[in-house]
């Protein structure tokens, strides 16, 4: 009778509610995160693992292959914070004004590649960047005069097929979030500006875009955080984790390749901390060029 | 002055050619947008052979379309019988895992906003720090762990891993500060305990909550490929996308059943999108307003 009064009593009960997150995050977060870091200075074998320092740094910083990883990797997410921030926040501004017609439909059919299994958005791509004279990318250039070329093939063009397929997926969700930074500005702001005269450039520099800064800063942080881990799309655009010279080769693809078809968990870990500390690193000087840790001194 | 003239003036040129290039580009970037999956739709009306032959051409020539991709699909063959059991497994474990990760981050998001305790901002800290960590660095001693559970290779192993999602607290948290606290001291007054009055008296309310994270988990689940890739061993536990992933050979003998098999898959996430959009959209960007 006691216990159950026990359990039953408003101090009890916070934790209680909180205990499988508690469990989840000792046994799904902490537990291997830890071990990811422990496994990387560590040669796993089948049967037992031996300790070899910093070993598996070394060795990375002088891998050929885990370079162009991580140079795929940063320009991807470069490119895709180019691309997937400015463009998308222009078209809520335009489709939070008054010109646009049946805005719902637009929004649906933006939304719509979000919706799609990479398997299949993928195996979409694959086929319009084809080498033969069939896929939509070929049948531009050929339009033009320029003949086939084979987009998968080389550098430059297997980055821009995976770029196209960024943009047609993350467009329309950007755009959505942006559309609901958008709602959350006070209108009596703009009239104010109106009242003194700006025009809808100034308008757009003086009011919108310093007001849309708590949505620009968590739409760059998911974006950092997705361009570089990004591993499924260039696994699906090239069938595999194994592009020509290496050209859609990720950080996260690499990992990949050495923890699970290679069987190396702990080199496969090196890469994970590296990657965790690059994606640290990128995320905390954005967050204090944002000024957003001065907050609370204003 | 001028500006708010026009704007008034509903009818004018200025207003009316405004709406035209407006709405033109949203119209030529949706054609964009929908391009591929359009192209796919028709080319899944071709024989497979076609669509190594001619990719993804837009044709909509009734002469050469054909059901037999869908007939094929549908026939109940060993190819149909193996396409149906992974569109079973991925509605198995989309219910399942939506289910219990909604009622376990609701409980979780209601001990962490409903009362006052030392813990509370601590244990919110830490909710926060789980985003801070891409998945895919704790994917190969996770992958470990599951193999020492024994859970490697089961729907249990599959799901687990998820089911306290942080995004997903963090939203049930948002919702239920909205609410009056009131509601729990009227119920305490009434002699209600704090699970009746969780369960009873405040899960009621949050029902929107519950309609737009379980929409978003659901198209999450239904999608997901990297962890149910490393977990399911068995062609017989496969998910769809995996499943699907598998007909992809280099020899193209199998583009029948993957591109009628890969449109029919978008089928349950389009009709759930039609028909729940605003609590998609609601749920998605709760996060990027109050950032």
């Amino acid at each position: 009778m006691k216990g159950k009064k026990f359990v039953y009593s408003q101090k009890v009960a916070p934790y209680v509610f909180v205990v499988p997150f508690i469990l989840s995050f000792a046994i799904f977060w902490i537990y291997p995160l830890i071990t990811a870091f422990t496994m990387s200075f560590q040669d796993i074998g089948a049967i037992d693992s031996e300790w070899i320092g910093f070993k598996n740094y070394t060795k990375l910083l002088k891998d050929k292959v885990f370079l162009i990883a991580v140079a795929n990797s940063a320009k991807y997410m470069f490119f895709t914070l180019v691309l997937l921030i400015p463009f998308p926040m222009l078209f809520a501004v335009l489709m939070d004004s008054n010109v646009v017609k049946a805005k719902g439909v637009w929004k649906a059919l933006l939304y719509m590649p979000a919706l799609t299994s990479v398997v299949i958005s993928g195996t979409l791509f694959r086929l319009m960047f084809t080498e033969y004279k069939t896929g939509q990318m070929n049948l531009i250039t050929q339009a033009l005069g320029l003949g086939t070329y084979k987009w998968l093939k080389n550098g430059w063009s297997g980055m821009l097929a995976l770029l196209i397929l960024a943009c047609w997926r993350w467009t329309g969700v950007n755009m959505l979030y942006f559309l609901s930074g958008l709602k959350a500005i006070d209108t009596s702001l703009y009239e104010a500006a109106d009242i003194d005269g700006a025009t809808p450039v100034q308008k757009f520099f003086y009011v919108t875009l310093p007001l849309l800064k708590p949505t620009t800063i968590y739409v760059l942080t998911i974006s950092v955080y997705a361009g570089l881990a990004m591993f499924l799309e260039s696994y699906m655009l090239w069938a595999g984790n194994s592009s020509p010279n290496n050209i859609g080769l990720t950080i996260v693809g690499y990992l990949y390749k050495r923890g699970i078809e290679k069987n190396n968990m702990g080199y496969a870990c090196a890469v994970g901390v590296v990657l965790l500390i690059v994606a640290l690193i990128i995320n905390f000087t954005q967050l204090i060029l944002n000024g957003t840790f001065k907050k609370e001194e204003d | 002055m001028e500006n708010t003239k026009v704007r008034n003036l509903s009818h004018s040129p200025r207003r009316i050619i405004g709406s035209i290039f407006g709405t033109g580009f949203f119209a030529a970037l949706c054609a964009i947008i929908v391009f591929p999956v359009l192209a796919g739709l028709l080319a899944s009306f071709r024989p497979g052979t076609e669509l190594i032959r001619r990719g993804l051409a837009i044709d909509f020539n009734p002469k050469t379309m054909t059901l037999a991709n869908y007939a094929y699909l549908f026939g109940g063959n060993a190819d149909s019988k193996k396409y149906f059991m992974w569109y079973r497994n991925s509605l198995v474990i989309t219910i399942v895992s939506v289910v219990v990760t909604l009622l376990i981050c609701y409980f979780v998001a209601y001990g962490l906003t409903m009362y006052d305790y030392k813990l509370k901002n601590f244990l919110f800290t830490l909710v926060l720090a789980t985003m801070m960590v891409p998945f895919e660095i704790l994917m190969l001693p996770m992958y470990k762990e599951i193999i020492k559970l024994g859970l490697i290779d089961t729907y249990t192993g599959v799901i687990i891993t998820g089911v306290v999602n942080a995004s997903t607290v963090f939203f049930f948290r948002q919702y239920l500060s909205g609410l009056p606290k009131e509601l729990l001291s009227a119920a305490r007054i009434d002699g209600a305990n704090e699970y009746y009055i969780s369960v009873k008296i405040i899960l009621p309310l949050a029902k929107p909550a519950f309609a737009s994270m379980g929409i978003l988990s659901a198209m999450g689940t239904w999608n997901a490929i990297l962890w149910p890739l490393l977990v399911l061993k068995g062609a017989e536990k496969f998910t769809l996308p995996i499943g699907l992933n598998t007909l992809l050979t280099p020899y193209g003998n199998n583009y029948d059943v993957l591109i009628a098999g890969s449109m029919f898959g978008i089928l349950p996430i389009f009709i759930i999108f039609l028909l729940f959009q605003k609590y998609i959209i609601d749920g998605m960007t709760a996060g990027a307003v109050k950032g």
